[in-house]
């Protein structure tokens, strides 16, 4: 062995050691009763600040963990039912409730502020099993640029997607893998029912409907009103949020005078999204206490521009940005969670060999 | 045994106590969570379902979903072939300025994190990418692009399996044949081939181990269409909670990915028959003559065209700023930019997480690894007095084949295996920092083995007798004669196992706290947020881990030892 590859060999063989006992120097998880844990899925975020005043005010430390996205999150807290993770779920939607209910994940418990939460959002009233927290609304979004130069007028509603004029011109996300694109299936579900909605959809196949994988490559590479993908999609229409054209306005300066995208008002499905005590928590005080924080006025008032959803009390003040350029749906579609679970499989299964295929 | 009856029965004691770390590490770590989800899917109360096994099968889906996986796999091996045996033979036969470098370079790919690579490929064959906006050609959709990333991820592997044995043929025999009267192709074909063949069977059945079981090239570049089986296991388990469906696929891969190995065992047995090796420096020599020059340069530019491309693309995005170029998007990455947000940790500190976890997954890859291997390499009781083939036992060939399973079971159904059953005392290890490194060393330990084994293998009985005969223990024999040769297959072993850490991400993005992300899982987390800023700070990670990955290699290969045909 040569004297450079001996010193070569000694620097990482020490490398290796150093490294290793600095891991063994790393906190492992710990649960005790000062921490409190929250399970949530990768989009939940929360201003630093607001959480410190938390942290600061209950003597709690929050710890987080977030495992993949809202269906994988879910499915985890089923998998690990009785003995979770955490001691708070935070984001299951109104598409998987029912899964959530059934399987028993949660303890009752009433949070704090629930009587300013709007009705049509409780939707375990009177069991108190999860508390809503937060709701948005998946709609068409369309690129008001496009419409203009085109001068034809942008969609409305799902009858009018299935028009010729508006042809080859959606982007839309795989039912199976993307929760938009679900909720967007889910509200031609409740617009035309078990019997009309797959005749619908072949109605937009025809259409010349694009379908990709995802929320981000449907909104930032196709989409052509997203700034971000530097409006090189060629897609004027796709499925993404009510908040969308908030989005695009925020951090623009000057301010435009209304945002370069808008809504679809007649395309729109409801997600609501709750949290709620796990069963078998280790920290069940300071889970509730984590719960009444979480509809708390200071972090609902945080929610819009953390996650760009909707606070679920309705004193909370909603920020400029979302009342300015945002729309109010007014009448958005819904379904009966438990529907959802009994069916969604089978739908998905039945939308993907209707349009993928 | 006759006369020799104590010395087998001791080394037997000897291989079965070396066995027991490694076995106790895949019982606990691998076999119980797997069979676990398994279990869940396929029992229900108590009873075994396998009637279940029908129901999928018949499934017109999962069919589709079957044929794919395997022409996908046959079409990639086939294609890696094609493309990566003239650059065996190059490296294994001409000696050129920048050889090591280059040797170096083309194995970078096979250690980067998916995620990296699916957005290099997207960056050079999808919408709005190089050639799109060059000749406007999108491949972002079809099976090509899948297709040229595993020959992407994969030339490395026969470029060193193949090549390295290449390297070593003597090339006087093909010259014998030819002195003989031969033509140039009948020699080649008579003893050169048959020389190779299994060598290249052994590339071939790991590349078709690799992209039999493909995830992330898979999911990234095969959109709503394609789907593998470790795809769809995926989805069956996380998105569905499918559990009866994602464990009969489960169960379906296993048995392919055992036959698989088998066959690759067999290969490799059949290699390590009787050949004439000499020392690869030997065997190399300037090109000569405008054909091998022009072969030389074919591969060159082919190296560079399909290798280095989309890296360079991806380099060229991280610096490609909103104002032209500059290193906007590597001061971001340092800087608080998300200082009030819940992404606590500024990217770069992932780099340190990275390091940290690939630390300690190496440590326990090489102690893992290194016992199994050091049992596998013990000389067999012998048969007769001249019989000098070692006697493996299938119960031995079975530990081997142990070793290499987790490379073929998909990491979901290790990760979620993880979290039903490592979540108790005293081994509730769900929240634990420790759930990263073991769950990568299980993908390094395969790499360990492989790597020391052969050199393992190659020391000489006799020398480590004569010590024994001369009174040294056991543990002074493995000192004095074992340790000095294995010094460097160690340090390389330990290479691999880092390098492979570093970059593995299906179960790490499941098990990693959200505080504490690897470089890989920062690198998806970027991608999946909308800006510009977020774009172009996931490209400059990218080119920070496949900077210190090509590093490693780097210095690895500078460490090579006088070359045994290792196979990786």
């Amino acid at each position: 062995m040569s004297t450079t590859s001996r010193i070569t060999a000694t620097v990482v063989a020490a490398a290796v050691g150093i490294s290793a006992l600095a891991a063994c120097g790393t906190p492992g998880g710990g649960s005790d009763a000062k921490t409190v844990t929250l399970v949530s899925h990768d989009s939940f975020q929360v201003s630093k600040s607001v959480l410190a005043a938390f942290e600061k005010e209950s003597g709690y430390k929050v710890k987080m963990l977030k495992g993949g996205d809202a269906g994988k999150a879910v499915n985890q807290a089923v998998l690990t039912k009785g003995n979770p993770q955490g001691d708070v779920f935070f984001g299951i939607d109104n598409t998987l409730l029912s899964r959530g209910l059934d399987e028993g994940l949660f303890t009752p418990y009433r949070a704090k502020g629930l009587e300013k939460v709007p009705a049509a959002l409780q939707l375990d009233k009177g069991e108190h099993r999860v508390t809503p927290l937060d709701y948005g609304d998946i709609c068409v979004n369309y690129d008001r640029g496009y419409f203009d130069r085109h001068k034809i007028a942008p969609p409305k509603t799902f009858d009018d997607l299935i028009k010729p004029r508006y042809k080859g011109l959606l982007v839309t996300e795989n039912s199976a893998t993307s929760s938009p694109g679900l909720a967007f299936q889910l509200g031609t579900l409740a617009k035309y029912g078990e019997k009309g909605w797959q005749d619908y959809w072949k109605k937009l196949k025809a259409n010349g409907v694009e379908v990709v994988d995802g929320w981000d490559q449907a909104y930032n590479d196709r989409f052509s009103g997203s700034a971000a993908g530097k409006a090189k999609g060629d897609k004027p229409l796709v499925v993404s949020y009510a908040s969308s054209p908030p989005a695009e306005v925020l951090g623009k300066k000057p301010a435009p005078k209304e945002a370069p995208t808008g809504v679809a008002a007649g395309t729109c499905f409801r997600q609501i999204e709750f949290g709620g005590l796990l069963k078998g928590a280790k920290n069940e005080k300071g889970g509730k206490a984590l719960l009444d924080f979480l509809l708390s006025k200071e972090f609902q008032e945080d929610v819009p521009l953390k996650m760009f959803v909707n606070p679920a009390r309705e004193d909370a003040k909603v920020p400029e940005l979302f009342t300015k350029y945002g729309t109010t749906i007014g009448q958005p579609a819904t379904l009966a969670p438990g529907t959802i679970t009994k069916n969604r499989e089978q739908w998905i299964k039945q939308w993907s060999s209707l349009v993928l295929k | 045994m006759g006369a020799r009856r104590g010395r087998p029965a001791r080394g037997t004691a000897v291989r079965l106590g070396l066995m027991a770390v490694p076995l106790a590490f895949f019982a606990l770590f691998f076999a119980y969570p797997v069979v676990a989800i398994v279990g869940r899917g396929l029992k229900d109360g108590g009873q075994w379902q396998l009637s279940r096994f029908g129901a999928v099968l018949s499934d017109p889906d999962v069919v589709r979903v079957l044929w794919f996986t395997v022409w996908q796999a046959a079409a990639s091996t086939g294609l890696t072939l094609l493309i990566a045996l003239p650059g065996a033979y190059v490296f294994a036969r001409f000696d050129f300025p920048g050889k090591q470098l280059l040797r170096a370079v083309v194995a970078v790919p096979f250690v980067l994190p998916t995620v990296v690579v699916g957005s290099a490929f997207l960056a050079l064959v999808g919408r709005g990418g190089l050639l799109d906006d060059l000749w406007g050609v999108r491949l972002d959709t079809s099976v090509w692009a899948i297709l040229l990333a595993h020959v992407f991820f994969n030339y490395a592997v026969v470029v060193r399996t193949v090549g390295g044995l290449w390297g070593q043929l003597d090339p006087r025999q093909e010259e014998a044949a030819r002195v003989l009267g031969a033509g140039r192709f009948a020699a080649w074909r008579r003893v050169t081939l048959p020389a190779l063949g299994p060598a290249v069977a052994a590339a071939a059945l790991m590349v078709f181990l690799f992209t039999f079981t493909s995830f992330g090239v898979v999911q990234i570049l095969g959109g709503p269409t394609f789907s593998t089986l470790e795809v769809e296991i995926y989805r069956q388990t996380a998105d569905y909670l499918d559990l009866p469906t994602a464990a009969v696929l489960t169960l379906i891969q296993f048995a392919a990915v055992l036959g698989v190995l088998a066959l690759h065992a067999w290969t490799v047995r059949r290699r390590e028959s009787a050949l004439r090796l000499v020392d690869a420096s030997q065997t190399a020599r300037r090109p000569r003559g405008p054909g091998q020059w022009a072969l030389l340069w074919g591969t060159c530019a082919l190296i560079a065209v399909l290798l280095l491309t989309p890296l360079g693309v991806l380099v060229e995005r991280s610096f490609a700023g909103p104002d032209g170029y500059g290193t906007v998007f590597y001061a971001a990455l340092g800087s608080a930019a998300n200082a009030d947000s819940t992404f606590a940790v500024a990217p770069l500190d992932a780099l340190g997480n990275s390091l940290a976890y690939g630390a300690a997954a190496t440590a326990i890859a090489l102690v893992v690894g290194g016992l199994a291997a050091a049992a596998l390499a013990l000389p067999a009781p012998r048969r007769g007095r001249s019989g000098r083939t070692p006697l493996v036992s299938p119960f031995v060939r079975g530990f081997d084949a142990l070793l290499m399973l987790p490379l073929g079971v998909s990491a979901v159904t290790v990760g979620f295996g993880f979290l039903i059953t490592l979540d108790a005392p005293p081994l509730d290890l769900r929240a634990s920092w420790w759930l990263v490194p073991l769950a990568q060393a299980l993908v390094g330990v395969p790499f360990v083995v492989r790597t020391m084994l052969p050199v393992l293998r190659a020391v000489d009985g006799r020398l480590r007798e004569a010590a024994a005969v001369l009174g040294a223990s056991p543990w002074q024999v493995w000192r004095e004669v074992d340790l000095p040769m294995v010094r460097r297959a160690l340090l390389i072993a330990a290479g691999f196992a880092f390098a492979v850490s570093l970059g593995e991400f299906g179960a790490t993005v499941f098990l990693a706290r959200p505080d504490q992300p690897t470089l890989p899982v920062a690198v998806a987390r970027l991608l999946g947020r909308a800006g510009e800023l977020n774009y172009g700070q996931a490209m400059a990670l990218s080119t920070i881990l496949m900077v210190v990955c090509a590093a490693a290699l780097l210095v690895l290969e500078r460490l090579r030892p006088i070359d045994r045909s290792g196979e990786f």
